[in-house]
Parts: structure tokens; sequence; C-alpha cells
């Protein structure tokens, strides 16, 4: 192959690394500066050239590493020089790092072509087309950010990313700020945003923390340094590793939606669907994942710290699973679906199995990805059938199409809510092409042979199984709830009788938006064949930057194992869903019938969200309130400023102005005039007016020189 | 011939008497006749030394100061007739407007 050769003959492409960086930014500053100039197509265009660019930067790097698997560190500039503290932003360029690097701009790149149309439709819906370059923008941003945080070579570069794409998370979660997901004038969105970002706080104070600690005991934050450092600091004081890795957990809870900080991820669901889909599934919470990758000689070296990981990963798995079971809205189920699987993913890298940890971030990359832009499709379709836009005619459902695409709610209906699988149902026939590369992505995340999930999830039961007979267990249990709540949805949205008239009249999403789904599903049906257990490509690839890997055998019996619980959970899905207790014989959900409470608890997520509301939220609330009326009002503002301040300042004028200016200064000008005016009443009475007078004055002023000029010639 | 202190007696009663005028009278024109007893007391002072020293300087001064006072009353007389137009009057406690 010609790039090959052309690598191959020294000139590497490592030194392109930082226009993956650049190039989103740029396109970032020209859509956010003049895109309401360029129109949508320009804005497309901006867009999607720079992500893709990003995308073939990732792959340049990727055919220099075949070359040059050692990789190199590309420095960019100078950053931060105070003392002993030295950090560059340097870039540093390895498997690791382009593997992330492939996935954020490869996936990206498809979500940005997907989300041309896309948007297109939700920013009308929305009512302020405007806002479609805005969105391009913080698209185009976030890859930046995402390119920073993969390829820094300290943890304070990652941490820089880290935090960029958490602004960009919380800028387009709040994307429609003014309104709910059902487009009423709301906070809802806003508050949504926000709960993401105070959330992660939490975790980046973790994070932050353990980089003070490195910085302190290993005297740097670059990872190279850091780590030739890890023997000596963990036989000196083994405590700090100890308490590094679990302050990093911190961060990776937060970031990556583990237990206890994942509560932000199914509120982000308030983002549009290509967010969703590129954010908060396939990259940005799978930070937290590639952290703990990028910190394993540190995470090796504490054996307890990894299984505190693995639990929380394992548990995360299990608890988020089961509260995908109970959701109705199509994005939410994802979002529980999403946490779930990244708990599978941290605790892959918390049992030491990093390999199978970054297989899976990958291939859940895949068919993530495509679930999101699936479920998007689906809520396009059905807002298009509900009511069609101006400009598309519209052969929609009767009494609302034709000019006023606007849809008027009559007050005794529930407002039409296109994420809301009960109104859905049949859409297979409707939309075809939605429908089955929905399936493929629902079979890849269930776990069944061949499929891409299969493979990933296989290679982390099989070194549970081998590594934390617990974390397996929970695993394995939510890989069995994970196959239920899929098809769960399969069968709710696509299958049956349409339960509603815009399920009955849905229509398929424009090529642009259906061909991304076919790509997708296309990886999802072949990423798996990255890494089998007879051919592992890509385990040998990590190998050069994770140096031990060995590869577990094939074990027919877990195999055997994931693949039946996930059968025999897609059966019991059909039977309450299609069979015996088909929704059609019952008014509500089957499933809701059969579990009753425990439906309504998982369906509150546990309440979770109310135990922080009751035991953060609301202490927080009084611990505000007494700092807004006791100290600031009672205490800072009507006794220290009224009272010491203005009452203090007030006394000094006073004093200033009564006994010094009015007293001393006014007596001192006053006085003046006085004496000036009392000397004047003296002597105004020698000028009498009368020549008399002073001819008078004249003649003893003459008879008094005569004496004295006769005394003095005497 | 008459002694020179007789002449200077003469000058310094006419001055005396001339000052006088000038202080106590009221009417302008008087006040005018008793500048020009001064003026001519000191004439006579004047003319008397010249004569005792036979020195002509003396006499010299004395027409100095009779062209002098012939000015002055030119001057003096026009204010006079001034103030009477202002004042309808000629006596100087009319003309106090300086008085302080």
């Amino acid at each position: 192959m010609f790039l090959e050769t052309v690598a191959r003959e020294g000139a590497t492409f490592f030194h392109l690394a930082p226009l993956a960086v650049f190039v989103p930014l740029l396109g970032a500053l020209v859509n956010g500066l003049i895109g309401r100039r360029l129109g949508e197509r320009g804005v497309a265009l901006v867009a999607v050239t720079a992500s893709g660019f990003a995308f073939l930067v990732a792959v340049l790097q990727a055919l220099s590493l075949t070359v040059y698997p050692e990789g190199a560190v590309v420095p960019i500039a100078e950053w931060i020089t105070i003392g002993e503290l030295r950090i560059a932003w340097a870039q540093q360029i390895d498997t690791l790092s382009v593997t992330m690097m492939l996935v954020v701009s490869g996936v990206g790149t498809l979500i940005h072509i997907y989300a041309v149309s896309y948007m297109h439709y939700d920013v009308r819906y929305k009512g302020d087309p405007g806002r479609y370059a805005r969105f391009f923008a913080y698209f185009n941003l976030f890859i930046a950010m995402m390119m920073i945080l993969v390829t820094g070579d300290s943890y304070l570069t990652l941490f820089v990313g880290w935090e960029g794409v958490g602004l960009c998370s919380f800028l387009l979660i709040g994307f429609w700020y003014e309104m709910d997901i059902l487009g009423r004038p709301s906070t809802a969105n806003a508050r949504a945003a926000m709960k993401a970002f105070v959330v992660n706080r939490v975790g980046d104070a973790g994070f932050l923390l353990a980089m003070f600690l490195m910085f302190w005991f290993f005297g740097s934050l670059q990872f190279r340094e850091v780590f030739e450092k890890v023997p000596e600091v963990a036989q000196a004081q083994p405590w700090v590793l100890m308490a590094i890795t679990l302050l990093l957990l911190l961060g990776v809870t937060g970031k990556s939606a583990q237990i206890p900080l994942f509560v932000w991820l199914p509120d982000a669901m308030a983002g549009p669907t290509p967010v969703s889909a590129l954010i908060h599934a396939a990259t940005m919470v799978t930070a937290g994942v590639y952290l703990v990758t990028r910190s394993h000689e540190l995470y090796m070296a504490v054996p307890e710290a990894q299984a505190v990981v693995a639990v929380v990963g394992g548990l995360t798995a299990l608890v988020a699973a089961s509260m995908a079971v109970a959701q109705y809205d199509i994005k939410k189920v994802l979002a529980y679906s999403t946490i779930s699987q990244l708990g599978f993913m941290v605790a892959a890298v918390g049992m030491g199995a990093f390999v199978a940890g970054m297989f899976h971030l990958v291939t859940h990359a895949f068919f993530k990805a495509l679930l999101f832009l699936g479920s998007g499709s689906v809520i396009i379709a059905l807002e298009r059938a509900h009511h069609p836009l101006p400009e598309e005619g519209g052969h929609g459902h009767g009494h609302d199409q034709g000019d006023h695409g606007e849809h008027e709610d009559h007050g005794e209906h529930e407002p039409f809510n296109p994420q809301d699988m009960r109104i859905m149902g049949g859409l297979l026939r409707r939309i075809p092409v939605t429908g089955w590369t929905y399936i493929i992505a629902a079979l890849a995340l269930a776990g069944i042979p061949p499929l891409a999930g299969f493979w990933s999830k296989d290679e982390i039961l099989l070194e549970a199984k081998h590594l934390q007979p617990v974390v397996y267990g929970l695993l394995s249990a939510a890989a069995f709830l994970t196959a239920f709540y899929i098809f769960r949805q399969v069968f709710m949205v696509f299958f049956g009788q349409p339960r509603s008239e815009a399920a009955a009249h849905a229509v398929e999403s424009p090529r642009l938006m259906t061909g991304v789904l076919l790509v997708l599903a296309l990886l999802s049906l072949t990423g798996g064949f990255l890494n089998t257990p007879w051919f592992h490509p890509f385990g040998q690839w990590l190998e050069h930057t994770l140096k031990e890997v060995e590869a577990l055998p094939f074990d027919p019996l877990v195999a055997g194992i994931s693949t039946g619980v996930g059968l025999v959970a897609i059966g019991l899905a059909w039977l309450i869903y299609r069979g015996t207790f088909a929704w059609s014989r019952w008014e509500q959900d089957p499933l809701q019938f059969l579990l009753k409470g425990l439906f309504d608890f998982l369906q509150a997520s546990w309440h979770w969200d109310d135990l922080y509301q009751v035991v953060f939220v609301r202490g927080y609330r009084a611990l505000a309130g007494f700092l807004a009326f006791a100290v600031d009002w009672t205490f800072w503002h009507d006794w220290f400023h009224d009272v010491v301040v203005a009452g203090g300042f007030r006394r000094i004028s006073r004093f200033l102005s009564q006994p010094i200016d009015l007293g001393i200064i006014d007596g001192i000008a006053n006085g003046l005039g006085n004496s000036v005016q009392g000397l004047a009443l003296t002597l105004r009475r020698w000028q009498t007016g009368y020549v008399r007078n002073y001819a008078l004055a004249v003649m003893f002023g003459v008879v008094g020189m005569l004496v004295y000029v006769l005394w003095a010639l005497r | 011939m008459v002694p020179t202190s007789f002449y200077v007696f003469l000058a310094a009663l006419l001055f005396t008497i001339g000052a006088v005028t000038v202080l106590v009278r009221r009417n302008t024109l008087i006040i005018y006749m008793g500048i020009e007893l001064m003026l001519n007391a000191a004439n006579l002072a004047f003319v008397a030394f010249a004569r005792q020293f036979g020195d002509v300087a003396g006499q010299l001064f004395v027409f100095f100061v009779i062209t002098v006072a012939a000015a002055e009353v030119a001057v003096g007389l026009a204010l006079i007739v001034t103030i009477f137009h202002t004042k309808h009057s000629v006596d100087i406690d009319a003309i106090s407007d300086l008085k302080g």
C-alpha cells in the first residue's frame, strides 16, 4: 500500500498528530464565528471535513505505528514552568492513544455525518433553525478536546482535555436550554446540564487530588516519568499509590458514570441524540476507562485498588442494567445500558484485563453509537409522522399537516413525546433500515456470536472468571439483564401493533442517516474479529504500550454460558412482550404488571437520585440557606456591612466633617475673613470724608516731621 | 532797616492764620484764601531771607510759587465750580463722599 511504503521510508506521520487537535478546533472556530452566514450545507461541510481530517490524521498515525510500534512524543509547546514543575504540551503517540484517536475521530465523523441530517430536523422541530451552526461548533470542539485528552503525554494535559470534553458535554446537554425534552418552556434541560457538570466536579476533585499527590511524591505529572518511579514509591510509601489510584477512580466514576456518580448520565439524555451517541455513549464517557488503562502501571502496583475498581465496575454493570429494564424512554434505556457497559469496561481494566477493556470500549463505541443513532432515527421518524415539516408537504396524519407545522396539543392530551416507547410498536415495517440495523446492534449488545459485543464481552467474562470470580458473577447477571432490556426495547419499539397514530405512519429517515446506520451495523457485525481468541491483532497492537498481555485460551464454558444467558434473556423478553403476556392483552407494560413495586423501584433507578436529594441536596440547601440568610444577610450584610463598614464610615466621615472640616478648616478660612473685616471696621473710622480732618492730619504730619528734623539737627 | 526776624514773625503769623482758616472754616472759597495766605507767608519768608543773604535764588523761587499758585487757583476754582454744580453748595463738609 502506498501510504505504508511512505511510512516505511522513514517519513513518519507522527509530526502531523497536532493537526488532529487543531483542525477540529479550527472547524469549531469557523462554525462558531461565521457559521450563521455559511448556511446549513456550509456548516455541515466544514464540520464533517474537520472531523474527517482528524480521522485521516489518526489513520496516518496508525500506519506509522505499524512500522514504528514504539511510537513517539510530539512536542507542541512549552506550557507551564514553575520551579521544579515543568510541563510541556506534548502528544504521546502510541498504540493506546491512537486506538482512542481512531475510535473518537472515526465514530465521531460518522456521527457528524448523521447529525447533518438529524439536526436539520431537530432545529426545526425545536423551533430555532439558527442553532444549527452552534451545534456543529460544539461538536467539533468536542472532537478537538477529546484529541487533547487521548494524546496528552501527562496527567495535566489529559486533565485539560478531560475538562474540555466536560464543558462540551455541558454545552450540548443544555443545547436546548430553554425547554424540556418535549420542547415545553422549562429549565429542565439546563438543570440536566448543570447536574452533569456538578456531578463531574466531584469526580474531578478526586482527579485533582490524585495529581497533587503525584506531583508531591513523583515530582512529575508526565506519564513516563511517573511510571518510572512507581517501584521506588511503592517501596517507600505504599499508601501513596493506594491513595492516588483510588482518587483517580473517583474521577473515573464521575466521567465514566460509575457508582456512585452515575446519576448525571440518564439526565444527560436531554441533549440531542447525536450528542448522546457521540459523547454520552461512544467516546467521552469511556475517557475513564482510558485513564485507568493509561495508568495501568499505577494500578498494577496496588492489587487492592484494582479489586476496588473491578467491584465498582461489576456492581455498576449489574445495577445499571437492572435500572434499564424498567425505563419507558427509548434513550433512557440506552443511557442505563451505557452505564452498565461502562461498568463492564471498568471492571475489566480494574482486573488488569486492559486489552479486554479497551476492546470492549471499541466494539461498544460501534454498537452503542448505532443504538443511539437508531433511536434518533426512530424519534425523527415519529416526529415527521406526527407533524411533517412544511417543506416536506407531508403525508402524515390528518389534522396538522400543511402550512402550520407547529403542532397544537389539546388540553386533555398528554404532550406528544416521540421518545416514549409506549407509543411505538410495529415500527420494523415502517422503518426497516433503522429497524434491522437496530436489531443488529441489539444482538451485538446482548453478546450473541459472532457479533462484535460477543467477542469483547466474552473476553471480559473470561478474564473475570480467572481473576475475580465475584465480579464474574456480577457481570454474568448483568449480561442476562442486558440481553433482556435491549430486546424488551426492540420488541416494544419494532414489533407488535403500532400503539399510536404517529407509529403507524412513521417515515424512514433520509439516506444520509440510514447510510451511517448501515456503516455502523457493518462495524458492529465485524468489529469483534479484531480480537478473537484465536486471532488477536488488537491485543498484539496494544501490547506495544501495555507490555504484559497474556491472551487467555478460549473457554467454551464461559462463551457457552454467556451466549446461553443472552439467548434465555431474549427468549424471556419475547415471552413477555410478544408471547403469553403480549402487550395487546394488557393495558400496560406486562413487565410492570408482573413486577409491580419492583418495577417502580427500578424505574426510579433505585431511588438513587432521591437518596442524593435527601442526603446531599437537602443538606446543601440547608447549608446554603444558612449561609445566605444567617451568615450572608444577617451577619455580613446587616451587621458587618451596615454596622461595621457603613456605620464606621459614617462615624469617621461625621468626625471629619464636623470638628475637622467645619471646625478647623472653615474656622481658619472664616477667621481670616472675620479678622480682616474687623480690622477694616476699625480702620474705616479714620476715613471721615471731611477735608478738614485730612488737612489736620497733614498738618500734624508736617509738624511731626518738623519736630523730628529740628530735633535731629540739634 | 527792618530786621529779618520781623518778617519771619509776620510770615509765621500769616501762615498760622492761613492754616487755622483752612482747618476751621467751612466755606471752600475762604479755605482757598487760607491756602493763598499760607503760600504768601512762605513767599514773604523767602524774600526776607533772600534780602538777608543777598541771594536772588529766594526771589526766583517766589516767582515760581506765584506761578504755581495761579495755576492751582485755576484748578481749584474749576473744582469748586463743579462741586457747586453737583452739590449746590460750597460748604466743604458737603463733599464727604469718601467717608469710609
